[in-house]
């Protein structure tokens, strides 16, 4: 496949490095506990430097709550984290991270450029306010996903899709070089899909490393090179070809196997 | 339909909003005879500067949906008041840091309940008022019960009495307000972050929880402040009103928090100078009033978000999608019998869209887009003007190439655009894409689809 080829080159460009340089995201004995039941256990997991990877597992499988560990937002029972080798803590500027777009109250009042200002505050320190280079920078993020004629308006008044490449500028615009993203492809349409997969290429195409909390299935293979299959714990996690498998699929989804089939069906 | 607009510049408004405030002045003491007193300077000085300052603090608590809190904390102060007088006497600076205290624990209380447990927020801030509340109830009443005459208007923490305020309190009230005020402009993208996004915040490095904290530990300081003016009861108001006024007329934060400081003095300047009209008219409850009109101003006339908007627009808009329907109708009907007929039959508009169909043709009649002719054998008939024809048939082309664009637009790689059928296409998409549409509408252009 082809992208499989590309992760191959470049993993080869990189291969100097020393093994460690390869991996953008190593996750060792991660655990997060609610209320004493493991959301996540004892995960371990390696993502290589430029892969596409979808974070793919039943509801309440700890997706989110796996990504929400990795970048400190919830507290980890067990485990650490390290980002292109640094722990993340001292590596958190190369994390750009997408929330889920029911997360936050869309009749906020600002406006779509604002927003995605935002995404450079962290890089501003304590006292620094953001101004006319912020801005421009927002605004080429804004082109790169087709929203710039929609700068000025009020974030009320976008779709649905529309939030959601408002949420992805504002990850853009960070120019980090490794992205988490809570499922950017909920609920929207197929246009704007289409506009997302296109942006997560680019992303790829610019070495960038891309973890995606996915839902679909069927569209897997299309769009990742490279899978992880969690429930709880870790069931599979490697390039799409080999991971994303009818049996690993039935060890992940259990008693589901008719949907398994289906997508396994569909896949052939 | 929601139009769709670019956000607002807002600056005009405020700056109107700080003028007409300035004029009360002169307004009311020519017209209503209020005597600017200096009890009545101190007292309305005070209740600008704390309007000011809790208007804009409060508009924060109202974004992130913790009005309720700053209810909770207000009364969570009253204990304090007891225990500092207690302790210290009748000390107004100890009654304050009290206050304060007890407040914050109360902040600290509803915090670790909905951290550590499955209480939710609404119940956590229910059980922190009433106890806090109960509890400094209970100390003042028992405090009353001594035989000391220091403690003779404690109470009045609990409504409020403007009228104990003296200028030492007003500069200290001012020198309070620039602190937080300053803070507040320092940190405003950190506010601004943890307001909107806090978990976005927080994979960014910001310290949420200590920022969360400042930003209710001002929201405490501003209710200490207004404890001698408004009371705990009362003060929730004083912090939560101007910012759900502000938030009506303005689409910014940058825009809204300094509207809600202007009308937070506005309520507490003219709440206290109207109070002075007559002598029986308590000071505290008049500047909350001041403010819930404002309130009810706000929420009824504010453009877009007003109640007024809201209910003209969809009225209008009924209108507007009705008659554009009949039009519809009549082009469609006239187009499949062809020249057979002598018009669309009264009844059958009336029959398939009822009364709105009725009032539209009439509508469509006044602005001569439709002709009715009436026979004694065929009935009453509905005709294109030659005005209707060009409408409908702009609009039939208008359809078919928003059709098309569905259709084809990704087989054909045109720019992607969100569908909005009740706009010209022509006006959305550049002229090489409507060419491309037309050539494979072909001969189809402008045929009306089929949907009675």
């Amino acid at each position: 496949m082809a992208h499989q080829g590309e992760h191959n080159r470049m993993t080869d460009n990189n291969g100097g490095g020393g093994n460690a340089a390869l991996l953008a995201l190593e996750i060792e004995d991660l655990t997060v506990a609610y209320h004493s039941k493991p959301a996540i256990w004892d995960v371990d997991l390696t993502v290589p430097q430029g892969v596409l990877m979808a974070l793919v597992g039943p509801n309440g499988a700890g997706k989110s709550t796996l990504i929400k560990a990795v970048l400190g937002l919830i507290p980890r029972a067990a485990g650490s984290v390290s980002v292109f080798g640094k722990p993340y803590e001292r590596a958190r500027d190369l994390v750009g991270y997408v929330p889920q777009r029911g997360s936050v109250d869309w009749d906020f009042p600002t406006t779509v450029l604002d927003v995605v200002t935002m995404g450079l505050y962290g890089g501003l320190g304590l006292l620094k306010r953001p101004g006319k280079r912020e801005r421009e920078l927002a605004m080429y993020a804004l082109e790169q996903v087709s929203l710039q004629d929609f700068a000025g308006r009020q974030i009320s008044q976008l779709s649905g899709g529309q939030q959601q490449r408002t949420f992805l500028a504002r990850a853009l615009v960070q120019d980090a070089r490794l992205y988490l993203m809570d499922e950017p492809f909920a609920a929207v349409d197929a246009v704007t899909e289409r506009a997302i997969v296109t942006i997560l290429k680019e992303l790829q195409h610019r070495q960038r490393t891309v973890v995606v909390v996915h839902h679909d299935l069927q569209t897997v293979t299309d769009y990742f090179d490279w899978t992880t299959l969690l429930n709880v714990e870790i069931v599979a996690s490697g390039p799409t070809d080999t991971t994303f498998t009818e049996e690993n699929l039935r060890k992940t989804y259990g008693g589901s196997i008719a949907t398994v089939n289906a997508i396994a069906g569909g896949d052939s | 339909m929601t139009t769709t607009i670019d956000a607002r510049s807002s600056w005009p408004l405020i700056v109107i909003a700080a003028v007409l405030v300035v004029l009360f002045v002169p307004f009311s003491s020519t017209v209503m005879g209020v005597r600017y007193t200096y009890t009545l300077r101190t007292v309305a000085i005070g209740g600008a500067l704390l309007g000011a300052v809790s208007g804009a603090i409060g508009s924060f608590a109202v974004l992130r949906k913790e009005s309720l809190l700053g209810d909770a904390l207000s009364h969570a102060a009253l204990p304090g008041v007891a225990v500092a007088f207690l302790v210290a006497g009748r000390e107004l600076g100890a009654l304050l840091v009290g206050a304060g205290l007890t407040s914050l624990l109360g902040v600290a209380a509803i915090r670790v309940m909905t951290g550590y447990t499955r209480i939710k927020e609404d119940a956590a801030m229910g059980i922190v008022l009433t106890g806090w509340f109960a509890a400094g109830i209970m100390g003042l009443t028992y405090i009353q019960g001594r035989p000391d005459a220091s403690q003779a208007g404690l109470d009045s923490f609990i409504f409020g009495q403007a009228a104990s305020i003296v200028r030492s309190d007003v500069f200290l009230l001012a020198a309070v307000s620039t602190v937080a005020i300053v803070l507040l402009i320092t940190f405003w993208k950190q506010f601004k972050l943890i307001t909107f996004n806090a978990e976005f915040a927080g994979a960014n490095g910001f310290n949420v929880t200590l920022w969360s904290a400042l930003l209710s530990t001002l929201v405490v300081v501003a209710i200490v402040m207004g404890l001698q003016l408004a009371g705990v009861v009362l003060m929730v108001g004083m912090l939560i009103a101007p910012g759900v006024a502000a938030r009506q007329w303005t689409t910014k934060l940058e825009a809204m928090v300094p509207l809600a400081a202007i009308i937070g003095a506005a309520a507490g300047g003219i709440g206290a100078v109207l109070s002075a009209v007559d002598r029986n008219l308590p000071t505290g409850p008049m500047i909350i009033v001041t403010a819930s009109a404002i309130v009810a101003i706000s929420v009824l006339f504010a453009p877009q978000r007003g109640v007024v908007w809201v209910v003209l627009t969809r009225w209008r808009d009924a209108r507007r999608f009705a008659m554009r329907t009949v039009l519809r109708d009549v082009y469609h009907y006239v187009h499949d019998h062809s020249a057979s007929v002598a018009g669309v039959p009264d009844s059958f508009i009336a029959g398939v869209r009822g009364r709105p169909g009725r009032r539209a043709l009439n509508r469509l009649l006044a602005r001569r887009m439709l002709r009715k002719t009436i026979d004694a054998d065929t009935g009453t008939r509905w005709n294109l003007t030659e005005t209707g024809q060009r409408v409908a048939s702009e609009d039939a082309r208008n359809q078919s190439l928003w059709d098309m664009y569905r259709e084809a637009g990704l087989r054909l790689d045109l720019p992607v655009i969100a569908e909005q059928r009740d706009r010209d296409i022509r006006a959305l998409l550049p002229p090489q894409a409507i060419d491309a549409l037309t050539d494979l509408l072909g001969d189809k252009e402008g045929e009306p689809r089929v949907r009675y």
